[in-house]
């Protein structure tokens, strides 16, 4: 594989990855309480099966997703992150961009951090596909790169000539792939063998590393030995997202609504890769994660890894932590979110912090008006028209914003980085987006009570319509009463008439009419 | 600590006023040729160009209740008068300056709503109006006197020329610009080769040393300005390179046909305001198309226009006609033009496996 097809547009970036790249992977400390949200991934949350006052051990299942059919689901189980007491199953603070309260369960921690008993794996191959797919979901491993998209689900589909794991971290700071790469290479390198088991033997497995990392590409060159192979791609932003990683790679576009796997294509990412390779071959389920801790908010960054369900203020104060942070971002700086205090949880999908002493860049410039010079629509890797979605977002044409593709807008922020004009392009459409999927369930919702409306109506007139039908057929079944009635009568008069009494015959007259 | 802050969280050092600098930067060159070869009153029409264009931008900026100074320091007002008064006669009185710049910047940006928001190019707008309303004044050219020289205006006469009533009495020598001759000579029946003697010299074409207006008439300074917007990537090349194809390949193919009443490449590339239109004016973004292949479209309409007006139309230059028209066409081309999207055909459908 020595060619490569380049997607559209997309930026070079000062990778400032050099802060944290150069330190070793250390432990983090254990903190005295782990705050661990029942949904830290894309799905379904899992329900507890812990009582507050439980004493649990590290990597007991504590929440599971429903009975044992895991690996059909979009759930995964949640493990303890360390041996303790449960002291609260509770709405607490979640690192996610709405700020709102989810479900978590918090433990206290023993120090004594003891393992539960673990089931591994020593011989993967003779195991069979299914198995190991219900082993993984077990160990509740899900996409680790950001997106969190649970593993097993993307280990199940048939007829995958090429699998690719992602190696690419193409967003400035983070490093923590990179460093997994250089100190971990046979773990991945057999993470992806499993993965390609699983899969049903690839025609092609890859591990792509973007060349500004070339430590951690001769590394798994020498691991690899041509069992699976190791390339260098260009490094360009947004190159490790995973559509742009296969277009790259294959030359192979993924259409809108449609799945790699559709394609014959799935992607892992390098920590998924290794924590599959530990679940399988040391049983170890998923309770920490590597996590870059960097900028210049903090005396020493570097990598951590870190007990899921840490709180974040825990990491920096063993960072370093200086006393002026301005802000807290959690993930990339082009993707990653501000976070509102640092009382919040590491999860599954934190793969980066950044600390920051001064405010960032974008926010020192006021934002002017658009002057179309098309910047944008040269770096969107998706090829848009970014400037004619942002003229339709602020005239609220959403109509039109959506007739050109803002829903395939993949919120990458090469837009908005190069605007000459400091426009938040990105929340924008984000604002945009939610707006139609509101009026969708707003139009839903007006469907509902009219097609209620119509069928009330529809209901009342058809009541009515019985109610009078059964009246009739009421007064058609008394009918041949009043005719005996008036025979009987007619009887009567002409019985009278053959035996006259005149007092009688005023009265019967008036009855008869 | 901690400000909720959009994503993403840093930025390249780009700025709109960056855009614009670097946009008048690589005019300097042209413009100072022409200050050289015009002298004093094509300085102070430049001045009064910049000076109008700011109060007016100000004042507008005013009344429409916004903040003035950020959108005032952009440099965007400052370059629509740069460009309006290269386009402008050198000797131009200071009233046409400041018409032609009210006018810009009221009526050709303001009202549509300011910056980014206009259909047609200020700068143009203006120095149309200004020519069907003072046609003498927008045609009187002088012959190039350096400045410093003998025969030039000093600075107080050239104050006088500027600011002085109509009638001013410098002795200056004045004379059509090449393209205007040539059209008044032709109707006139006479041949092209007998008007062009003695009238264009390629050599002194190519610098800039003849009549024309202030900023215009050194295609070299301003195709080297051009070629540095270019590589500093603030334009791309395809609407300047569909420019000039447009004007060269119908002005070769009539020239060819028959050279003693059609102008050949060389003076049509060398005067009038084809290397202006092609470099500064028709790139502007707010009023070109976005796609390249729009952008091929627009040049080629823009250069074609050009020389049709040039050569059949009452005027003797048509690179601003040629622009406003191409800018009516701008939303249209923008509309029907749209890149393919990542995972999907032409017509916008997803790809299926």
């Amino acid at each position: 594989m020595t060619r490569f097809w380049q997607f559209h547009g997309g930026i070079k970036l000062n990778g400032n990855k050099n802060l944290s790249s150069e330190q070793p992977i250390a432990k983090a400390n254990l903190p005295q309480f782990l705050i661990l949200p029942l949904l830290q991934h894309i799905g379904v949350p899992a329900e507890p099966v812990v009582k507050v006052g439980d004493k649990v051990l590290k990597g007991q299942i504590i929440a599971h997703c429903q009975a044992n059919d895991c690996h059909l689901k979009m759930s995964v189980p949640l493990h303890a992150s360390s041996s303790g007491t449960v002291v609260a199953i509770e709405p607490h603070s979640v690192p996610h961009p709405s700020g709102l309260k989810a479900n978590c369960i918090v433990i206290e921690t023993d120090g004594r951090d003891e393992w539960v008993e673990c089931n591994s794996i020593t011989d993967y191959t003779t195991i069979s596909p299914m198995t190991l797919r219900q082993h993984i979901a077990m160990a509740g491993i899900v996409g680790l790169g950001g997106a969190g998209f649970p593993a097993h689900m993307k280990l199940k589909s048939a007829g995958i000539d090429t699998l690719i794991i992602n190696g690419a971290e193409c967003e400035p700071y983070i490093t923590c792939d990179d460093r997994l790469m250089r100190e971990y290479p046979d773990d991945i390198v057999t993470g992806a063998q499993i993965f390609r088991h699983i899969l049903g033997g690839t025609q092609h497995c890859i591990i792509a590393v973007e060349d500004n990392k070339p430590a951690a590409y001769s590394a798994l060159l020498q691991s690899a030995q041509g069992r699976v192979s190791v390339v260098k791609v260009p490094t360009l932003y947004p190159t490790g997202g995973e559509k742009q990683l296969i277009h790259v790679l294959t030359g192979q576009e993924i259409g809108k609504a449609q799945l790699p796997a559709d394609f014959g294509i799935v992607v892992h990412n390098i920590e998924t890769t290794r924590a599959v390779y530990r679940a399988v071959k040391a049983g170890r389920p998923l309770i920490s994660r590597v996590v870059t801790v960097t900028g210049n908010g903090i005396e020493q960054p570097q990598n951590l890894e870190v007990l899921l369900g840490t709180p974040i203020q825990v990491i920096i104060d063993q960072c370093g932590r200086k006393p002026d942070i301005e802000q807290l971002i959690m993930g990339g700086p082009m993707m990653g979110f501000t976070l509102p205090h640092d009382q919040l949880p590491i999860i599954k999908t934190t793969n980066c912090l950044i600390i920051s002493s001064t405010p960032t860049l974008a926010t020192q410039q006021t934002a002017m008006p658009c002057i179309r010079c098309g910047a944008c629509a040269q770096v969107c890797p998706v090829n848009l028209l970014p400037q004619q979605l942002y003229w339709y977002t602020k005239a609220k044409d959403f109509k039109m914003a959506k007739n050109y593709h803002l829903f395939d807008c993949i919120e990458c922020g090469c837009c908005a980085y190069v605007c000459p004009s400091y426009l938040p392009l990105v929340d924008y459409y984000r604002y945009a987006k939610a707006e139609i999927r509101a009026n969708e369930q707003e139009r839903q919702k007006a469907n509902l009570a009219r097609n209620r409306h119509e069928f009330r109506t529809f209901r009342l007139a058809r009541e009515k319509a019985e109610k009078l039908a059964r009246h009739q057929s009421a007064a058609a079944a008394s009918q041949p009463d009043k005719k005996i009635i008036i025979e009987a009568a007619l009887e009567r008069v002409k019985a009278k008439k053959t035996h006259p009494d005149s007092e009688e015959k005023p009265i019967l007259e008036e009855s008869l009419l | 600590m901690n400000l909720p802050t959009h994503a993403p969280h840093i930025h390249s050092p780009t700025h709109i006023g960056q855009i614009m600098n670097n946009v008048m930067l690589a005019l300097i060159p042209a413009t100072v040729l022409g200050f050289w070869l015009y002298g004093w009153p094509a300085i102070n029409l430049w001045l009064v160009c910049v000076l109008a264009a700011l109060a007016t931008e100000a004042l507008s900026l005013h009344l429409r209740g916004l903040t003035v100074r950020p959108t005032l320091l952009d440099g965007s007002a400052m370059l629509t008068a740069w460009l309006l008064a290269l386009s402008l006669p050198p000797w131009a009185p200071w009233w046409i300056a400041v018409i032609g710049t009210i006018f810009a910047i009221l009526v050709g940006k303001q009202v549509f709503g300011g910056l980014g928001q206009n259909v047609f190019n200020p700068a143009m707008i203006a120095r149309v109006v200004l020519l069907i309303s003072f046609p003498v004044e927008m045609t009187t050219w002088i012959t190039p006197i350096t400045l410093g020289s003998e025969q030039a205006p000093h600075f107080l006469e050239g104050l006088a020329i500027t600011f002085g009533s109509s009638g001013t009495t410098f002795d200056a020598v004045t004379s059509a610009s090449l393209l205007g001759h040539v059209k008044v000579e032709l109707n006139r029946g006479v041949d092209l080769q007998a008007a062009l003697t003695g009238y264009f010299i390629p050599h002194d074409a190519v610098w800039g040393w003849h009549s024309g207006s202030l900023g215009e008439t050194s295609a070299v300074l301003l195709f080297l300005g051009g070629l540095v917007l270019i590589v500093k990537r603030i334009i791309t090349w395809h609407i300047p390179v569909a420019m000039l194809i447009g004007v060269l390949l119908p002005a070769g193919l009539m020239h060819a046909l028959n050279p003693s009443h059609y102008l050949g490449l060389v003076p049509h590339l060398l005067h009038g305001g084809l290397m202006l239109g092609a470099f500064f004016i028709a790139t502007d973004p707010v009023t070109s198309p976005n796609t390249a292949i729009g952008q091929w479209i627009f040049g080629l309409g823009c250069g074609l226009l050009t020389y049709i007006i040039r050569t059949w139309g009452n005027y003797p230059e048509g690179v601003a006609f040629a622009v406003l028209i191409m800018n009516a066409t701008t939303p249209v081309i923008d509309h029907y033009l749209r890149p393919r999207i990542y995972g999907r055909n032409h017509k916008g459908e997803a790809l299926l496996p």
